[in-house]
């Protein structure tokens, strides 16, 4: 699924990365602990969360995560976004709640 | 074995969860650099966050020495923290004594060592009470 999809599909915007609207995620997961993202997400593209602190990238940086989703209209501060750009991550919010834009991504045929 | 070995050192503040992970992106960027498969450079990135995030939380940082083969990638975390009272129920996974401010944030689901278990391909731990802890973690590159 392409990145214009899942900002479109959750009516999201864009926070970094813009210009890379048109790459492709082939998966996602969502989760506030990133003690489970790290324990137990395998090559996810897209991480879901309602979590809202640096770690969340540097999460995503560890797990070799493209684009971040912040659910319930979490807004990321500027340091979060500043390293985001850093690492080229792709950093959206969604007004969306979590389990919502989770199933709204899986029925639109973005799977596990 | 060859002697070509590149050696990297951190020290690690413990006083701001936040800053926390700063070391291991280090790692991850250097071996990134050095043309490291990416499943190796995952193992360890996961593998040594997961101990960088611990140190903070739980020993008010400490020292990380990192030491790059063409065979193996070798980082040794040592704290001055109050040390692990059981090492076997610490490897539990859901075992945690990570305050509550911890796990808002994230963290603290007791995941951390097991994780590392299961990243590392050697993860070796020496705790002492009120002395501090080593945490060591061997990742081979496959030759």
């Amino acid at each position: 699924m392409k990145i214009k999809e899942v900002k479109e599909l959750l009516n999201a915007e864009i926070l970094n990365g813009i210009d890379q609207l048109e790459e492709e995620v082939y998966s996602a997961c969502g989760s506030d602990l990133m003690s489970d993202v790290l324990a137990f997400v395998k090559h996810q593209g897209l991480l879901l969360t309602g979590l809202n602190n640096l770690q969340v990238v540097r999460t995503a940086d560890m797990m070799d995560i493209r684009a971040i989703v912040f659910v319930r209209g979490k807004k990321p501060d500027e340091e979060i976004i500043n390293l985001a750009k850093r690492k080229d991550m792709i950093v959206m919010t969604t007004e969306e709640p979590l389990y919502s834009a989770c199933g709204k991504l899986y029925s639109a045929g973005l799977k596990k | 074995m060859t002697d070509e070995i590149l050696s990297l050192n951190y020290q690690v503040n413990g006083s701001d969860l936040q800053s926390a992970g700063v070391a291991s992106s280090d790692v991850k960027k250097v071996l990134r650099k050095l043309g490291v498969s990416p499943e190796i450079i995952r193992k360890v990135a996961i593998s040594m966050y997961e101990a960088e995030i611990n140190m903070v939380i739980h020993a008010n940082g400490g020292t990380i020495d990192v030491s790059i083969s063409p065979e193996q990638i070798k980082v040794v975390l040592a704290d001055n923290g109050p040390g692990i009272a059981n090492i076997d129920l610490a490897m539990k996974e859901g075992y945690s004594t990570a305050p509550q401010t911890i796990r808002e944030m994230g963290f603290g689901a007791g995941m951390g060592l097991p994780n590392i278990k299961k990243y590392a391909d050697i993860m070796n731990i020496t705790s002492e009470l009120g002395k501090g802890t080593t945490v060591e973690i061997i990742v081979n590159i496959p030759q």
